[in-house]
């Protein structure tokens, strides 16, 4: 029998990559992905919750359509800085990037 | 072991495979495909919990616009000399070992918790749960100023992304 | 037998449980089963529709068309198919052979997929969702993700253009088409086909014909048929995407494309035309595919009407087309809509009907009010900075003069 424990230490997997992710990797973009997992890991929790332990209330569904907006806003300013700065730094390696203003 | 259980386990592995291959990939092109395969993965896990709207929104948002979105900016700032170096910084190892503790305090403190083992209810019959999640969305009892400040937040990122990556010409 | 398709699953199930297999299996081998008919049916149908896109084509073109191979060339795209898996496979230097490979079976699959939600008769459909004009667009996201994998696996510049263009065109066509569907999904108050077409009483497009314009354009752009054709572009980019692809690789490219066309036919037919509605369809239910092919080769033939009538339109003009008119002449659409379903409530079905096509007369006529005006300024603008063809000879003296 499927329980919550499954979908929690899958979601806590999910989260720990992503965090990996955002914390070792060189290139903004890569970083980008990594915080995509973490929030795809949020939501499936908010799912498994919802699913798992008030099936007739809606609120778990409905904070999780909040995150995907969320990740939607985020990506496109995120993607907009990158293509910004890469335009006068010619990089987008995340050390690199160490000016607070040129 | 019942069907579900397969199931899950199935996409489960190569969800989490393919996640691992998203932060370690070199090429960031497989990065962004692998990171389909993940994204895909998770719309499974979504549509075994009953919530197929989210299976759904989760293919039109994350792989039809944000995953392409992500080719399509990794595209625009290649740059021959990053594929030669490392594609990690110097301190990789103290993330990988923070992500693994983390892990590790998750699931103890996961396990301590009394509702961890909670199985699967019947979902309530006779409901649709996309008309419930719709009125939700828009009643003033229920989650109307989240979602209109969520539509303010978009608004807002629509115009800061063209006035960010506008190319002023001087 | 007034409906054959679930009484031959239900013998099929008899059969199989005198076997002695356990419920659970059968349910699987009939799912299965249906996957692999459906799959095949469509894909002969797209074999034909080889022949009757070249047969038509060539109509628009003055010539006959193939007339070889058989009566009236009907074999002809067989022996295509026959040319195409002798060629030799190709694979470019420096290609990404995985995704190389893996791209043209995503490009069929994502348009077999859209068939799932294609009702065929009132109990006749793959699967019925409640979320299936959502499943729509995001199965059209996934062949938008097949183009850049096909475009950035061949390594070839041109193949990327393509690929980048294709990008830009369905991620801005995708907003309108979201929008026109919305509207079918307002009037039926559902998102799954069976409800929409079941609520057709009147046919949508008599009630929001502006909604199924603006869906039809918007879907030829998703389609990257002409006028829309710039990520494959001939004349420019070569032939976009799928240049370096040879053989049976690229015919299922080929067949993609042409499937995806009256697959998108289909769809239209479902939500604005009534699907399988039609005369006598509730006694003898397996009128209603006829109906559905019907409708959806009716539309089939516009699509292929305008590809062999428009020539095609420049990047920066389609961009603009899509989000200076298109997008928000759809966004007022769906207000206007939205208001006046909420308005009419209670009202009978003729004032309902009348009251939305009036509105959206109205709207079409207010537009094309706005073009003309907006087209006047546009005249006159370019009229003001038409350069004067200056002979080498001329002396500067009579330019003068002339203006």
């Amino acid at each position: 029998m499927i329980s919550l424990s499954y979908f929690l230490v899958f979601a806590a997997a999910l989260f720990c990559i992503g965090l990996y992710g955002v914390l070792a990797r060189k290139n903004a973009i890569a970083i980008l992905m990594g915080i995509e997992l973490m929030l795809n890991a949020v939501i499936i929790n908010l799912i498994a919750f919802w699913r798992f332990r008030s099936p007739e209330m809606i609120a778990g569904q409905a904070f999780a359509v909040i995150v995907f907006a969320v990740a939607a806003a985020e990506v496109a300013v995120g993607l907009a800085l990158f293509i910004s700065i890469y335009r006068r730094r010619n990089t987008i390696a995340a050390d690199e990037i160490d000016l607070l203003k040129w | 072991m019942t069907v579900l259980q397969v199931i899950f386990l199935i996409t489960a592995v190569v969800t989490l495979g393919g996640a691992v291959m998203v932060v370690t990939a070199r090429n960031l092109i497989h990065a962004a495909l692998w990171l389909i395969l993940t994204l895909f993965g998770v719309a499974v896990l979504y549509g075994l919990l009953n919530a197929t709207f989210f299976t759904v929104i989760q293919v039109v948002i994350y792989i039809g616009a944000i995953a392409i979105l992500m080719i399509f900016a990794i595209m625009l700032t290649r740059r021959v000399k990053q594929e030669a170096g490392s594609s990690v910084n110097k301190g990789w190892w103290l993330a990988g070992l923070m992500s693994l503790v983390l892990f590790t305090a998750l699931v103890w403190m996961f396990s301590t918790w009394s509702g961890f083992q909670t199985t699967l209810p019947v979902m309530p019959a006779n409901v649709d749960t996309i008309k419930v999640l719709g009125t939700a969305l828009v009643s003033p009892n229920g989650y109307v100023i989240p979602f209109e400040i969520a539509s303010v937040l978009l608004m807002a990122a629509l115009i800061g992304a063209v006035v960010v990556a506008w190319e002023r010409k001087s | 037998m007034s409906d054959p398709v679930n009484s031959i699953a239900e013998w099929l199930r008899t059969i199989f449980s005198n076997w002695g297999l356990s419920e659970g299996l059968i349910t699987v081998i009939l799912a299965v089963l249906g996957v692999v008919i459906l799959a095949a049916f469509v894909l002969i149908i797209d074999i034909m529709l080889v022949w009757i896109e070249r047969k038509i084509v060539a109509r628009f073109q003055d010539r006959f068309g193939p007339n070889r191979v058989g009566p009236f060339g009907i074999i002809q795209p067989i022996a295509d198919v026959i040319k195409l898996l002798i060629k030799e496979d190709i694979m470019p230097n420096g290609a990404d052979k995985f995704i190389f490979n893996i791209a043209p079976i995503i490009a069929l699959a994502a348009v077999l997929l859209l068939w799932a939600v294609v009702p065929f008769a009132p109990t006749i459909i793959g699967a019925d969702i409640n979320v299936a004009v959502l499943y729509v667009v995001a199965i059209g996201s996934i062949g938008t993700l097949a183009i850049i994998m096909a475009g950035w696996a061949s390594n070839n510049k041109y193949a990327l253009l393509g690929a980048f263009r294709t990008v830009a065109l369905m991620i801005a066509y995708e907003v309108p088409m979201l929008i026109a569907l919305l509207v079918p999904v307002l009037l039926a108050r559902s998102m799954g086909m069976q409800t929409i077409v079941a609520a057709q009483s009147t046919w949508y497009i008599f009630v929001v014909p502006l909604a199924a314009v603006i869906l039809f354009i918007s879907s030829i752009a998703e389609l990257g048929r002409t006028p829309f054709d710039i990520s494959e572009a001939e004349s420019e980019i070569v032939a976009g995407f799928h240049i370096e692809y040879t053989g049976m690789k690229f015919g299922l490219f080929y067949a993609g494309e042409l499937l995806h066309a009256l697959t998108v036919s289909a769809l239209i037919s479902t939500l604005f035309l009534g699907g399988w509605r039609g005369p006598f369809v509730d006694q003898v239910p397996i009128l209603g595919p006829v109906y559905l092919f019907i409708k959806s080769f009716l539309v089939y033939y516009l699509i292929m009407w305008i590809r062999y009538s428009f020539p095609r339109v420049r990047i920066d003009q389609m961009l603009g087309f899509n989000w200076k008119f298109l997008t928000p002449l759809a966004l007022f659409l769906l207000i206007v809509v939205a208001i006046l379903d909420k308005l009419l409530v209670g009202t009978s079905q003729a004032v309902y009907v009348l009251v939305m096509l009036g509105a959206n007369l109205v709207i079409v006529w207010a537009t094309v009010l706005i073009l003309r005006a907006y087209a006047r300024v546009e005249r006159k603008r370019i009229g003001e900075e038409r350069p004067v063809a200056i002979s080498p000879d001329t002396e500067s003296s009579e330019l003068v003069g002339q203006e």
